[in-house]
C-alpha cells in the first residue's frame, strides 16, 4: 500500500514527520507550495482558536469546549479537497472543517456557550449543523447523496445509458465520524445504504485513538479502513497528521464519488492530543508517554518543517501573528454574544406554531412577568 | 445574532388535496384510499419520493403502495435495505436536499430501531438549524392489533411520539380521512408520523370528505353527535366507539363520538366543547393506558372542563402488559362491551 518512508501503521503518507516528502503509487501529492502555505495558516489559526476557546471555557465563558488539538491536518486536508458544492456533514469536533468552510468562528461558540443547539444555515456553506448523537449524521449524508443522485435521475437531460445528466458538475458528500461512531448501528446502516445505491459519499473517519476513555482497540479487531471491504467499497487508511496525504486521498475519493463510482471509507489515523472535552481528564486512562509519542508527529510542526526551506522567519512570524489576532477577535466576539430571549426555546419547534404552543409561550411570559414589579 | 420567531403561512390546508377527477367508486377500502393519496401526491409534486421495505416491486406487505413503482419508477419508489434507522436517516438527508420523502415502517413494532433518528434528529433539525431546515418527512406506520399477528405486529406506540416536541401525529379512521390526511401530511413542512389503523385497512368508505373545503389536519371531527357522554377515539377504535354508540342508543343513551384525527397537536377546543355539552368523557385507545394519550386527555379535560364534568374522565385501552399472542388479543383489545362498561361507570357518579 505504501512506499518510500511511508509506514503501513499510519497509512498513506506523503509528508514525513521530519518534513521531507515521500511518494505513494496511488496517491500523488496535489498541494503545491502556495497551497501548503495556505493549509499551514489554516491549521495554525485552528490551533490558536482552539486554545482560545479552551481558555474561555476555563474562565466560565463557555459551557463546554471540544478541543481538536492534533487533528488539524485531518480536518484541513480533507475539507480542502471538497468543492463549495460538495455537502459536508460534520460530527461535533470538526471546528476546523466548519471554519475553513467559511463559517464564522463565533458561530461554533454560540453552540458551546449554550445559546443554541446549532444555529447556522446549512445551505450557507453546504455544511450541516453539528450532530452530537454518534453516527446519526452518516445516514443523513447518505440520504443527501441519494438526493444528489435523484436530482440527476429526475433531470430531463438524464442519460440513462451514461447514467449521468448532461447538466452541472456533479457534487459529492463528506460524512465525518470518529472511531467511536464506527461501532454505532447507524454508521453500519449508512455503509449498507451507500453501497447498495452506490451513493456519492465519502465517509471520513478520524481515528483519534480514543472515544473518551475507550481505546480504538475496543472498537475493532481490524483496522477501521478494512471494514469497508465487507460492505463492498474501498477503504483507505491515511496518516491523519499528514495534510498532504489526507488531501490527496480525500480528493481521490471525492473524484470517485462524483464520477459515479460510489462510496469510500477513509480512516485518518491521528491522535486526540487534548481531552475529549473540557470536562474530561485523559490522565486517568491514557498510557504514559503516548502523548509524547504523538507530539513528535504533530501535524503543524510537520508542515512547518516542510516549509522551512521556502519560507523565512518573517513569514512564519506573520502567520503566528495572524492566528493570534484571530483568536483575540474570537474572544471578543464570544464575550459580546447576547443571551437568547427567555422564550427562545419555543422558537422553530414546528414550522407553524401550534395553538397549544402559542398558549404555552403566552403563559410562560405571563408567569415571568408576574415577578417583575 | 439571536433567533427571532417569525410566523409563517400555514401549510396545514391543502385545498387541492382532492382525489383526482377520474370517476371514483362510491366507496373504497381505507388501504386503497392511502394508495390514492400517495399516487396523487407523487403526481402533483416530483419531489415526493417513497422509501421503505418491500414498497416497490411488492407494493408493500399490505399493498398500500401497489402500482406506484410501476408508475413512478425505481428512483422515486425506493425499495430500501432492511434498515429502519436507515430509512428515517436517509429521509432526513433527502429532505435536506429538498425532497418530500414518505417512509413506510412495515409494522408498528419495527419503528424502534428508527426511534433515535425520529426523536433525536427528525423532530429537532428545524429548531437545531434555527428554522433553516424543514423536515418535510412523512413516516407511515401501520399500527394496532386485531389481525391475529405474531409479536411486534400489533402495537400502538403513538404515546412515545406524542411526548416528543417537534412532531405531528395523524391517524385516520375513514377512507376519506386516509386520503385527505395523507395528502396534508405530505404537503406539511413539519415531520408527520402517520399512524394507519391496519385492522381497518379493508373497511370501505367514500374517498372524498363531505366538507368543502376539507378540514385542516389539526382538527378533530365529531363522528357522531350526542348529548349524554363523549367517547374520544382515534384510528381503529373510532369504529368500536361508533358501534358502542349505536348499542347505547338502544338503551336510550345519546353518545357523542369524537375522532381525534390529530394526536399531536390535540384539538382541545373541539374536545372541550364536546365535554362541556355532555359532561362525561371516556377516552378509548388500543395503546397501554398507563401514561398513554388517555392520561393526557383526561388531565387536560379535568383542567378545562372541571365544573362541567359529572364524572371523572374514563379511560379504556390496553392493559399494562405486552400485547398478547393472537389467541388472547380479543381479551386485551378494547371492544364494544368494555366501552359500554366504561360509559355505565361514567353514569354512576
Amino acid at each position: 500500500m505504501s512506499s518510500g518512508d511511508s509506514s503501513d501503521d499510519y497509512g498513506v503518507r506523503l509528508l514525513n514527520p521530519d518534513g521531507s516528502a515521500c511518494e505513494h503509487v496511488d496517491f500523488p501529492a496535489l498541494l503545491g507550495v502556495e497551497e501548503l502555505k495556505g493549509c499551514y495558516g489554516a491549521m495554525l489559526r485552528t490551533r490558536h482558536l482552539d486554545e482560545a476557546a479552551t481558555a474561555l471555557q476555563r474562565q466560565g465563558e463557555l459551557a463546554l469546549w471540544i478541543p481538536l488539538r492534533g487533528q488539524e491536518a485531518a480536518q484541513i486536508g480533507s475539507v480542502r479537497a471538497a468543492t463549495p458544492t460538495d455537502f459536508i456533514f460534520p460530527s461535533y469536533r470538526e471546528h476546523a472543517v466548519a471554519w475553513d468552510r467559511g463559517l464564522p468562528a463565533v458561530e461554533v461558540m454560540r453552540l458551546l456557550r449554550g445559546i443554541t443547539h446549532g444555529g447556522w444555515d446549512p445551505a450557507a456553506h453546504n455544511l450541516a449543523n453539528y450532530a452530537l448523537v454518534l453516527a446519526s449524521q452518516t445516514l443523513h449524508a447518505v440520504g443527501y447523496a441519494l438526493g444528489l443522485q435523484l436530482d440527476a435521475r429526475l433531470d430531463p437531460r438524464y442519460d440513462a445509458q451514461a447514467g449521468a445528466p448532461a447538466g452541472p458538475e456533479p457534487a459529492a458528500v463528506i460524512a465525518y465520524l470518529g472511531d467511536g461512531a464506527m461501532s454505532q448501528g447507524d454508521a453500519n446502516e449508512a455503509f449498507v445504504w451507500a453501497a447498495s445505491f452506490n451513493a456519492p459519499v465519502v465517509f471520513f473517519c478520524q481515528n483519534n485513538q480514543w472515544a473518551i476513555s475507550t481505546p480504538a482497540a475496543r472498537q475493532s479487531r481490524v483496522p477501521l479502513a478494512a471494514r469497508a471491504a465487507g460492505f463492498g467499497f474501498p477503504g483507505v487508511r491515511v496518516d491523519g497528521n499528514d495534510v498532504v496525504a489526507v488531501h490527496s486521498v480525500t480528493s481521490s475519493a471525492l473524484a470517485r464519488a462524483r464520477a459515479g463510482e460510489g462510496p469510500t471509507l477513509i480512516e485518518a489515523y491521528t491522535y486526540r492530543m487534548g481531552p475529549h472535552t473540557t470536562s474530561d481528564d485523559p490522565t486517568r486512562y491514557q498510557p504514559t508517554g503516548e502523548v509524547d509519542h504523538w507530539r513528535a508527529l504533530d501535524p503543524i510542526d510537520r508542515v512547518e518543517r516542510a516549509l522551512a526551506p521556502v519560507c523565512d522567519a518573517a513569514w512564519f512570524d506573520g502567520q503566528r501573528a495572524e492566528a493570534a489576532a484571530a483568536a483575540a477577535r474570537l474572544r471578543t466576539a464570544t464575550l459580546a454574544l447576547p443571551d437568547p430571549a427567555p422564550d427562545a426555546f419555543f422558537d422553530e419547534v414546528l414550522v407553524t406554531e401550534t395553538e397549544e404552543a402559542r398558549a404555552q409561550r403566552a403563559s410562560f411570559r405571563e408567569y415571568r412577568e408576574s415577578f417583575q414589579v | 445574532m439571536t433567533t427571532t420567531h417569525t410566523p409563517r403561512p400555514s401549510t396545514l390546508l391543502v385545498p387541492e388535496a382532492r382525489p383526482a377527477a377520474e370517476p371514483a367508486p362510491a366507496s373504497v377500502p381505507l388501504a386503497r384510499a392511502l394508495g390514492a393519496g400517495l399516487r396523487d401526491a407523487m403526481a402533483a409534486d416530483p419531489k415526493v419520493v417513497l422509501l421503505g421495505e418491500d414498497v416497490g416491486r411488492l407494493g408493500g406487505v399490505f399493498r398500500v403502495t401497489d402500482g406506484l413503482q410501476e408508475e413512478f419508477g425505481e428512483a422515486r419508489v425506493i425499495d430500501s435495505p432492511l434498515s429502519e434507522s436507515g430509512i428515517v436517516g436517509a429521509a432526513i438527508g433527502l429532505a435536506m436536499r429538498g425532497y418530500r420523502p414518505v417512509c413506510e415502517i412495515q409494522f408498528d413494532g419495527f419503528v424502534y430501531p428508527a426511534f433515535d433518528q425520529i426523536v433525536t434528529q427528525l423532530s429537532r433539525l428545524h429548531q437545531r438549524s434555527a428554522g433553516h431546515l424543514r423536515m418535510a418527512v412523512t413516516i407511515r406506520i401501520p399500527y394496532g392489533g386485531g389481525i391475529h399477528a405474531v409479536e411486534h405486529h400489533s402495537e400502538s406506540p403513538e404515546a412515545y411520539f406524542a411526548h416528543t416536541p417537534g412532531l405531528r401525529l395523524l391517524t385516520p379512521s375513514t377512507s376519506a380521512d386516509a386520503y385527505l390526511l395523507l395528502r396534508q401530511a405530505i404537503a406539511c413542512d413539519d415531520p408527520v408520523i402517520f399512524f394507519e389503523p391496519k385492522r381497518r385497512y379493508w373497511e370501505r368508505g367514500p374517498l372524498t370528505a363531505p366538507e368543502d373545503p376539507p378540514p385542516p389536519m389539526e382538527r378533530a371531527r365529531v363522528a357522531r353527535p350526542g348529548t349524554d357522554v363523549t367517547l374520544i377515539a382515534y384510528g381503529p377504535t373510532v369504529r368500536t366507539c361508533l358501534d358502542a354508540a349505536s348499542a347505547a342508543a338502544a338503551d336510550g343513551r345519546s353518545v357523542e363520538v369524537v375522532d381525534l384525527r390529530s394526536l399531536a397537536p390535540l384539538d382541545w377546543p373541539t374536545l372541550a366543547d364536546s365535554v362541556r355539552r355532555t359532561g362525561r368523557a371516556v377516552v378509548v385507545h388500543e395503546a397501554v393506558v398507563t401514561a398513554g394519550l388517555g392520561a393526557e386527555i383526561a388531565a387536560r379535560l379535568t383542567e378545562e372542563c372541571f365544573y362541567h364534568l359529572e364524572a371523572p374522565v374514563g379511560r379504556v385501552g390496553g392493559y399494562h402488559a405486552p400485547y398478547p399472542a393472537a389467541r388472547l388479543e380479543q381479551e386485551y383489545l378494547p371492544d364494544l362491551d368494555r366501552v359500554l362498561d366504561a360509559v355505565d361507570r361514567a353514569f354512576r357518579y
